[in-house]
């Protein structure tokens, strides 16, 4: 366990190089009880990515059983737990862990100049469990599956369902504290643990949208841990908090259910859009539009994101008055968001721009992520959310913001992280090529849902009346090339782990602490601790301008 | 399988043509920002372009005056989406007066609907033309929700309470009916159609089935033969209270408080019947959770509904009743429902 040995200042500084958090151990066991939250991610990269694909696997068994009008390749009874399945892994053991769980985990140090999180052995821990949380909901898989759907509606979850909705239900329970630890361990560091110099008003907006996306992980995962407990409850002891034949109310598994999932929806888009606010000031090469305003706007979007849970129930049958009120609330959440989007185009404004494949991930994730975002108005707005509530449209709308924007926003990161994370640099060529390639194939795929949806294809249909059969024949052949898509990065980057061109600490010329130390870096990840004294992206030295404003407006930018 | 390849969904409700009208103005709004974006980021990346590796740009910090364009225009957009969505939801929610009803139970997985008259369906729901029509629904089991994309209507059925809808067809023709709650294995096949009928044809169709009696005939039976009659005696006397002109009228409870006595309250008093118990009676009523179906509970309630004192029935037509806080109730719409059985045995 030398991993753990901290080097006084005065031994760095030797000429024989230290070895960098890779090398530093091989076996194993040095990989199991790391404590280094470097390698942890690392854990966390190729745990998720497994279940991507996993996940992956089960989209595009969905996609091909909806070819044809009627349920041909599989029974439906298969088909409603594959898309169980795929909503399942994609969410809880995909989404909700990528950024924060990998990126996160990798750069929150660096980025604010300390050595590890605050408690490096709850960050491994939070590993384990989420690992073991996978485990039972795997093997839940393995004896057949669920066949809820995601959202494990009750009465369905606790009386009619034949399939293993408690083992899944576990799973799920257990894989909540893996988040919950994450959430307390960056709150804690980025509280406790900042360079000397590194003010609130100097991080990087990275840590602004990990800061608020810890707070709807500690404060939202316990209710979806006792919503769960509670399914679970009432299905082996029959308890009826969700029966209504014996007094229970279905209703309130919903309301319970959203108080957590909406908010869990910021836990995946928030990440996403801190990678944003590193790519886009990295490829302009300037400070970014209205700091105060990225910043805020993540709080803002994690405070709101805790009122709006009932616009997912607009005709479930509860009030209507209690309907508007959700209604307003979404409509407000909405801002925060457009304020980000305008941020970033302003940013680029008079900037250096360059296309390298994390910054053609930018691009992709602003315009995906716009149409996701404006696509929520039509379903914050009662009236037409009441003809498109649980068909496609929901389905397109969802997935423009959790692919189009939370998976763009995290290869793009990867890709950006990358040469920092390994050492090495992926062919370019290749990275803009799958790029293009996943942006062609994430729209063929998810843009004809919306018109499906509004058509009035119901979600979660095995077999469909025939005329909805060109767009699902389009959303078919759009996921294939999406699936490719997402195979040629998986495929280059393991290669470029040993035939990568060596990237240097800094291949783009980017500030931020993490790339003033060496690619990979050392355990300790600084020899010295920083001392930071300027605003972050301070890309040029010169007096920065305040568009439209005079000296008096300067301060509240600064 | 091109020659059938819609690309809008067919309008044949009242309410059809608001919801869309919304929707091409929320499509308008979305045009303008992604137009506006598209070309902000394009003009920005091309016109920016990195021209060499050491170019540094001149920072710039930000504009409160921007800030404030983009946060307060789109937030004075968004309120006026949600004003008109406000006032359509209303729309959605308000049941007209002259409603007609029809009832409704899913289960695992079909639709069941009851005419007033009689008339019995399976997935399939015939109606008229230029009439409002309230669904009034449950489930027999888990959630189901039933959804009719052509009249942009869509309504949560719930198990143990009623959920109601209303429609009003415009246009004669076969339109799909769908479950839109996930409810189990054959989710995907409880569908089915609503049959769209001028009013003169669906009278004929009314008349064509010769099954039986209405809703509230078949209550009566129930009535009898689960032995409520022998308590709720009509004129009052007997061990329980009487049924006659008590719905959609304030009852007492032993409580001190009021409930209306709506299809809600005569449910929960069948199966669950110390649970608002009616002042100056005794809890002396058995549970019927179990002996009677939810379609069986539909008619008893269609019978109560038609239980109207008999000095009353010749004036109730027409005119509001005072008890105006009952959902639905106003008036016109028993009135009418009851004024249809009467019509079927007359034929």
């Amino acid at each position: 366990m030398s991993a753990h040995v901290v080097p006084t200042p005065g031994e760095t500084v030797v000429a024989r190089p230290t070895p960098n958090y890779l090398t530093n151990g091989y076996g194993l066991k040095s990989w199991l009880f790391t404590i280094d939250h470097k390698r942890i991610a690392i854990l966390y990269l190729i745990s998720i990515t497994t279940m991507f694909f996993l996940g992956g696997f089960f989209a595009l068994l969905i996609r091909l059983e909806l070819l044809t009008p009627p349920g041909d390749l599989m029974e439906a009874e298969m088909y409603n737990r594959m898309f169980t399945m795929h909503g399942i892994i994609m969410i809880f053991f995909f989404l909700i862990p990528s950024i924060p769980a990998v990126l996160g985990n990798f750069l929150v140090p660096m980025m604010i100049g300390a050595r590890d999180l605050a408690f490096p052995r709850i960050n491994l821990l939070s590993w384990y469990v989420y690992v073991v949380g996978g485990i039972f909901t795997l093997t839940a898989v393995i004896f057949g599956g669920v066949d809820t759907g995601w959202t494990f509606y009750t009465p369905f979850s606790t009386t009619y369902s034949n399939s293993n909705v408690a083992l899944t239900a576990v799973g799920v329970f257990i894989t909540g504290f893996s988040s919950i630890l994450t959430g307390l361990n960056f709150i804690v560091t980025i509280h406790k643990m900042r360079a000397p110099g590194m003010t609130w008003f100097r991080l990087p907006l990275f840590i602004w949208a990990h800061y608020a996306t810890s707070l709807i992980m500690v404060l939202g995962t316990p209710v979806l841990a006792i919503s769960i407990v509670l399914v679970a409850a009432d299905r082996l002891f029959q308890i009826g908090v969700f029966n209504p034949a014996m007094g229970g109310d279905p209703l309130l598994f919903q309301h319970l259910f959203w108080f957590y999932s909406h908010p869990a929806v910021y836990i995946m888009i928030l990440p996403a859009m801190g990678v944003m606010s590193e790519l886009v000031t990295c490829f302009s090469r300037k400070r970014i539009f209205g700091y105060t305003f990225v910043a805020f706007s993540s709080l803002a979007i994690a405070v709101y994101g805790f009122l709006v849970w009932g616009h997912h129930m607009f005709t479930s049958g509860q009030s209507i008055y209690a309907g508007l009120l959700f209604s307003v609330l979404s409509f407000l959440v909405a801002i925060p968001s457009a304020i980000k989007v305008f941020n970033w185009s302003a940013t680029m404004y008079k900037g250096s721009i360059s296309y390298d494949t994390p910054m053609l991930y930018a691009f992709g994730f602003i315009g995906l992520f716009t149409i996701g975002g404006l696509t929520g108005l039509f379903l914050a707005a009662t009236s037409v959310d009441v003809h498109v509530h649980d068909t496609y449209f929901v389905v397109a709308h969802f997935h423009y913001i959790m692919v189009g924007g939370a998976i763009m926003g995290y290869l793009g990161g990867l890709h950006y992280w990358w040469p920092k994370m390994m050492g090495r640099l992926y062919p370019e060529a290749w990275g803009r090529f799958a790029m293009l390639l996943i942006f062609a194939g994430f729209n063929l795929t998810f843009f004809p849902q919306f018109v499906l949806g509004y058509l009035g294809m119901p979600r979660r249909y095995h077999a469909y009346p025939d005329e909805f059969q060109v767009l699902n024949v389009m959303s078919t052949a759009g996921a294939s090339i999406l699936g490719v898509g997402y195979l040629i990065p998986m495929i280059y980057f393991v290669w470029s782990l040993r035939q990568g061109e060596v990237s240097g600490p800094n291949p783009w010329g980017a500030t931020g602490l993490e790339w003033t130390t060496p690619s990979p870096p050392p355990t300790e990840n600084f020899d010295v601790t920083p001392v930071v004294t300027e605003e972050a992206y301070s890309y040029s030295k010169e007096e920065p301008e305040i568009v439209g404003g005079d000296k008096s407006t300067r301060a509240s930018f600064q | 399988m091109f020659d059938n390849f819609p690309l809008f969904p067919p309008e044949a409700s009242t309410l059809a043509g608001e919801v869309d009208l919304l929707f091409f103005f929320l499509i308008a709004v979305s045009m303008f920002f992604i137009v506006l974006i598209f070309l902000m980021v394009a003009v920005f990346a091309i016109r920016y372009r990195r021209r060499s590796s050491d170019e540094i740009p001149t920072p710039n910090l930000g504009s409160l005056r921007l800030e404030l364009v983009w946060t307060v225009v789109p937030l004075l957009i968004a309120m006026v989406i949600f004003g008109w969505s406000a006032n359509l939801y209303f729309k959605m929610a308000r049941v007209p007066d002259n409603a007609m009803d029809i009832y409704v139970v899913g289960k695992q997985w079909m639709w069941k609907f009851q005419h007033p008259e009689g008339n019995r369906e399976i997935n399939e729901l015939h109606v008229p033309t230029g009439r409002p029509i309230r669904l009034t629904m449950t489930s027999e089991d888990t959630i189901h929700s039933m959804y009719v994309p052509a009249f942009r209507m869509k309504q949560d059925v719930l198990p143990g309470r009623y959920t109601t809808t209303w429609f009003q067809a415009t246009k004669p023709g076969t339109y799909h009916l769908f479950c839109a709650e996930y409810c189990g294995t054959q989710h995907s096949g409880m569908v089915g159609s609503v049959v769209v009928m001028e009013p003169r044809e669906y009278e004929a169709w009314l008349a064509g089935d010769t099954s039986g009696g209405s809703m509230a005939s078949g209550g009566e039976k129930l009535f009898n033969q689960l032995g409520c009659v022998t308590c709720h005696l009509p004129d009052g006397s007997g061990r329980c209270p009487t049924l006659v002109g008590v719905f959609g009228k304030p009852v007492q409870l032993i409580t001190g408080e009021q409930v209306v006595a709506d299809e809600a309250y005569i449910r929960e008093s069948i199966l669950r019947p110390n649970a608002k118990l009616v002042s100056a009676y005794q809890p002396i009523m058995p549970t019927y959770q179990g002996q009677v179906s939810e379609e069986g509970i539909l008619q008893l309630i269609a019978y109560v509904k038609s239980l109207a004192p008999a000095a009353e029935t010749g004036q109730t037509q027409g005119t509001t009743p005072g008890g105006a806080a009952a959902p639905g109730n106003t008036g016109t719409a028993p009135g009418t429902t009851r004024a249809l059985p009467s019509n079927r045995s007359n034929q």
